[in-house]
């Protein structure tokens, strides 16, 4: 049993994190109508605080009181863990991603991670992956043939994807040696030249690719696709549950935003200055990951959407073969002993 | 260290309590006005026909399979891809790397498979 002060510690960092995280996903829903407005050439949302910042709070506050529709043939329980078990998986993988290196903390060392665990790249695939059960749950539970579509079609293509994005997690962990985050953002340390985006493109690519299609995200949101499902599987949720579902959306946003930094871009590493204190390496990552943040938005207000069998094709015609080479590439010169040992 | 699982647990305690709050505030909070139609499924205002428990595309049921299949086959090759490194340093690189070409070829060649009997094209 830990004693109190590493207990105190523990609660301090998971309150923190976590609130951290539902900051940064409400921000975003407030910088995803303030980007689109900038690049439709409109305001947005400025009635609500100055600049409209309190928007996100206004909308909580509304969803709070909203009228609760359960359709008549909808399964009632079903439909009313759905939205959870959409929401907790997106939420748990931020555990284990290391948002700065040493910190003390009430005189306890640690790292500023919630959990410090040694096969955090793992976890974060097998905690992430159970988002998918919330998703189709929710599509069959509604009852309704727009839900239903909406939640065959997200599930399908997570399930498509999360193929790639293991595989070029696993040419990382090949370079690295190891699933645990902190030594692969350890083993980036240094120059710009280490990042593993330099050694790893391919890797790279496709990870990122396959963030936009886990989170549903433009251009592959086929869970919503309005004009032919209308809202896709949350059509028929209503008031705080369907609030859950984007929540869960967004904070999968800045999981997996936060996974590309850590994996590619070398984390909480800052360049040129390895002994950086705590709070510059905070900055070092924020600063990459809203980089990715902003790219999710970009890209959602830019481009157009695929189709359903064009993303199918790609997920396991292209990205699929291409992950798989290049595991094969990697692995061959680990093996050659080119990465050192 | 099993130990060091513990804050995740911490972590799925709030986490929870947030998704249960927000799931029964809104029963709570949220007024209730009954109307006609209002609980039907959606089908964009025209009367609904039948409901949803329809039959699926086999293609879902394909795909969800060949997941489980590359799935399974991606975590066996993470013991491999964490020690990749430190055969190559005891010597034993090239002989294990070739082992697991041959594990990924004899999946490689079901991929193939699929693909040519037409299990990954969805239009048709």
């Amino acid at each position: 049993m830990p004693d109190s002060t590493t207990l105190l510690v523990w609660l301090l960092k998971a309150g923190l994190i976590y609130g951290g995280m539902l900051g940064v996903a409400a921000g975003m829903t407030l910088a995803e109508r303030k980007v689109s407005a900038w690049i439709q050439w409109r305001i947005g949302p400025n009635r609500v605080g100055p600049f409209g910042t309190l928007q996100p709070i206004a909308d909580g506050i509304k969803f709070f009181f909203k009228e609760e529709v359960v359709p008549r043939d909808a399964n009632p329980v079903l439909f009313r863990l759905a939205p959870m078990l959409a929401a907790v998986p997106a939420m748990l993988t931020v555990a284990v991603i290391p948002f700065a290196g040493d910190i003390s903390i009430a005189g306890v060392q640690t790292t500023l991670s919630i959990a410090d665990i040694d096969m955090s790249a793992l976890y974060v695939v097998a905690i992430g992956g159970l988002g998918v059960y919330g998703v189709i749950l929710g599509g069959w539970s509604s009852n309704s043939k727009y839900s239903l579509l909406g939640g065959l079609r997200a599930s399908a293509q997570m399930v498509s994807y999360e193929l790639s994005m293991i595989l070029a997690i696993l040419s990382i962990v090949v370079m690295s040696g190891s699933l645990d985050l902190r030594e692969i953002v350890a083993g980036q340390a240094g120059a710009i030249w280490q990042w593993n985006i330099w050694s790893q493109p391919l890797a790279f690519v496709l990870f990122l690719v396959a963030t936009f299609a886990e989170t549903n995200r433009h251009p592959f949101d086929f869970a919503e696709c309005e004009p032919e499902l209308v809202g896709g599987f949350h059509t028929e949720y209503s008031s705080m549950k369907f609030a859950l579902f984007f929540l869960g959306e967004y904070c999968a946003m800045f999981v997996m935003a936060s996974l590309t930094t850590t994996f590619f871009l070398g984390g909480s590493e800052v360049p040129f200055w390895a002994d950086a204190p705590w709070f510059v390496q905070l900055g070092a990552f924020a600063a990459k990951t809203s980089l990715f943040l902003f790219l999710f938005l970009l890209v959602r207000w830019t481009l157009p959407r695929f189709r359903f069998d064009q993303l199918m094709a790609i997920g396991w015609k292209v990205m699929l073969p291409l992950a798989l080479a290049n595991v094969f590439l990697t692995g061959a010169l680990a093996s050659l002993g080119v990465y050192g040992s | 260290m099993l130990l060091d699982y513990a804050p995740i647990l911490i972590l799925l305690g709030l986490v929870l309590g947030f998704a249960l709050f927000n799931v029964l505030i809104s029963e709570l909070l949220g007024r209730r006005r009954i109307a006609l139609g209002k609980a039907d499924a959606y089908e964009c205002g025209a009367t609904g026909v039948g409901d949803a428990r329809l039959r699926l595309s086999i293609h879902f049921y394909l795909v969800a399979v060949l997941f489980i299949l590359f799935d399974v086959e991606s975590l066996l090759l993470v013991p491999w891809a964490v020690a990749a490194r430190s055969f190559a340093a005891q010597g034993v690189g090239a002989t294990v790397f070739a082992e697991v070409v041959g594990f990924v070829l004899v999946l490689g060649i079901g991929l193939a498979y699929v693909w040519r009997k037409g299990g990954l094209t969805w239009d048709r």
